[in-house]
């Protein structure tokens, strides 16, 4: 085996050659350099989606099943679901009545419309009409008042609970309760305002909304019989139980709506986790994206770094003969060069890395809340070594064979 | 110094095929020993096979056919490491164009051999320093070859063909690229290796260098043309 003293010397040689060649080793790794930072910056954008895809799907609850007519993950079906018989109250009653797993059931029903109050308005805001149930399927606090009660949405009084955005536009110095405002023209008094949930997926936000008794917003906003798009959220008592409350879901509704046996089902069961694989299957989608251009970016890094390293070994055959003469034996020269090439690919990582992370910040800052990942970095550095090292296998073996003769000779 | 047989030839060929019908028969046949102690110059034209005789002795070749014995040992079918191991502890190579590395000061130049023995930093530097005081060059320790004149670098090579303290130092035209003056100051410091015990092996074209030697070895033709002892040394070394 070699000993210290001799690796010793081969790191010093390598790195002597490299700051000999400063300028061709630096740009020799360049290809390392782009794959390092298309990895990093691929690590750091997934992360990045990541994060915020699970702050958002927090929002939906993982113990909330939605009953609604269209899958949330559909593809070329969506044109054979369109005829699909839209869900009512009915179907909320029913399973309020006949559901031992739920423990609350939230119908729920949505439009845009403008909320006035005295000179404030506030335009685009989502109004929902939902029930008492609603604030705890959406995991959401009250910052002041309190939130509807059953009776309140049972007998359809005008009250409404308005989203932390709408509270703050409308009463910037808050004392928002008892007062009225006007949602598309009629008037509601403000019971509760909401606690501030931030956006979903960065896509619209959570705190733009007002929440009014299901039968209230019927009766102005859309008839009950010409409805569409009824979402009814079912919260389970335990997530544990999701598969068998939605078995008996299931069997509620086909009950209520008539569904022969062996037809399937003609509505839709959704939670959360059907948009988490639909995310992890774009997430990995985009690795392996990633993957394929850093490995591309590295081959021909590494292609780079052999053919320098083929040109060193020229270049320094005399002295390469000179080593073996004074007793260096092929597996002292052989790691010289090793250490060289994996020197020169460890620099391109790095160099890789400290690009990266600036970028990583302007992205945290400016596009998505983000960090690099330690194991992403890590990786980095161990895909660069191990660039290093294969690229460098082929030179390094050709100078531990050079004859010694042949070696001295060489002009 | 014991006396006994450092290197022992016994019928070494050495035979180089330039395509499949041709072979250039370089050496033939050629058996000779050299004591311990000797000095002994090696003269012959070029491409008389005096180069491979050299590559041979120095361990950096091995012969197509015939027996070397080094110290005893039976070299002629040793593997490349073994070979390296050899050429590290055994020998110690000083060339024409003194072949240091570059980017490497005087000293650490002198410490490579070592450095391929594994000895630790402390006694390698210790002895490297020691080397280079012995050719004079203590003051010179960490310039550059090319911060050194030729005579200084040729020095320099000396030095670390001694440091290993080898069986045997091969010299192959340690004069040829010094003017006069110069050669004549590194053959007095080869004279003074001798006088201290070691085994020289000197290659050289030049008559007036050869007749330094105890004995001259004259290769012609892949074979030794003659075998003689110096009468008349000449000894530049006026001590």
């Amino acid at each position: 085996m070699l000993s210290l003293t001799e690796i010793k010397e081969d790191i010093l040689i390598a790195l002597n050659a490299i700051r000999a060649n400063l300028m061709r080793s630096s740009l020799t790794t360049l290809g390392i350099v782009i794959g390092v930072l298309s990895v990093t910056l691929m690590g750091t954008a997934i992360e990045g989606l990541n994060r915020a895809f699970q702050t958002s799907i927090a929002s939906l609850g993982a113990d909330v099943l939605y009953v609604q007519k269209f899958p949330w993950v559909v593809g070329e079906e969506w044109w054979r679901l369109r005829n699909r018989k839209e869900l009512t109250l009915t179907e909320a009653k029913a399973i309020e009545q006949q559901s031992t797993y739920a423990v609350a059931v939230a119908p729920a029903q949505g439009t845009t419309k403008t909320v006035k109050y005295e000179s404030q308005s506030a335009e685009g805001v989502a109004v929902v009409g939902s029930n008492q149930d609603y604030a705890a399927l959406q995991g959401a606090s009250l910052a002041e008042g309190r939130f509807l009660t059953e009776m309140e949405s049972s007998g359809a009084r005008p009250v409404v609970v308005l989203g932390a955005e709408i509270g703050q536009k409308l009463f910037p110095r808050g004392g928002a309760i008892g007062h009225s405002v006007k949602i598309g023209g009629y008037s509601f008094r403000v019971v509760g305002v909401l606690g501030k949930l931030g956006s979903f997926l960065g896509l619209f936000s959570l705190d733009n909304r007002v929440v009014i008794p299901l039968e209230q917003y019927y009766q102005h906003f859309q008839s009950q019989h010409e409805h569409g798009g009824l979402s009814i959220g079912v919260k389970v008592r335990d997530v544990n139980d999701l598969p068998e409350a939605r078995e008996e879901l299931r069997g509620i509704l086909r009950k209520v709506r008539h569904a022969a046996p062996g037809t399937e089902d003609d509505f839709a069961i959704n939670q959360q986790d059907l948009l988490t694989n639909a995310f992890n299957s774009i997430g990995l989608v985009i690795a392996g994206v990633g993957l394929f251009i850093t490995g591309l970016a590295l081959f021909v890094g590494g292609i780079g770094i052999m053919n320098v390293m083929f040109v060193a070994v020229k270049e320094r055959t005399r002295e390469i003969g000179v080593r073996k003469a004074l007793g260096a034996r092929r597996i002292t020269i052989m790691v010289q060069f090793l250490v060289e090439s994996s020197a020169i690919c460890l620099l391109g990582g790095l160099i890789g890395l400290v690009i990266a992370f600036p970028i990583t910040i302007i992205i945290d800052k400016w596009v998505l809340p983000t960090a690099m990942p330690i194991s992403i970095v890590v990786i980095a550095i161990l895909v660069s070594l191990a660039v290093g090292v294969i690229s460098g296998l082929l030179p390094a073996y050709r100078a531990a064979r050079l004859d010694p003769v042949e070696a001295l000779r060489y002009e | 110094m014991d006396n006994g047989t450092l290197i022992k030839f016994q019928k070494i060929s050495k035979t180089y095929s330039l395509d499949e019908a041709e072979e250039v028969h370089a050496l033939q046949e050629i058996s000779l020993e050299v004591e311990r102690n000797e000095y002994v110059a090696v003269m012959g034209p070029s491409g008389s096979g005096k180069s491979t005789l050299m590559n041979l002795v120095g361990c950096l070749d091995t012969p197509s056919s015939g027996l070397y014995e080094f110290n005893g040992v039976n070299v002629s079918s040793m593997s490349d490491n073994e070979l390296a191991r050899i050429r590290n502890r055994e020998i110690g190579f000083v060339f024409q164009t003194f072949n240091l590395l570059p980017r490497s000061d005087a000293l650490h130049n002198v410490e490579l051999p070592l450095i391929y023995a594994g000895i630790p930093s402390a006694e390698r530097k210790r002895r490297a320093e020691e080397a280079l005081t012995s050719v004079g060059l203590h003051d010179r320790a960490h310039h550059k070859p090319n911060e050194l004149s030729g005579g200084q670098r040729q020095r320099v090579a000396i030095a670390r063909a001694l440091v290993t303290r080898p069986s045997l130092i091969l010299a192959d035209e340690p004069t040829g690229n010094l003017d006069t003056k110069t050669g004549d100051e590194i053959m007095i410091i080869v004279e003074e290796l001798h006088e201290k015990g070691n085994t020289i092996i000197l290659v050289t074209h030049e008559e007036y260098i050869a007749e330094h030697a105890e004995r001259i070895i004259r290769i012609r033709d892949g074979r030794i043309e003659s075998d003689t002892h110096v009468r008349n040394r000449k000894t530049l070394n006026q001590k």
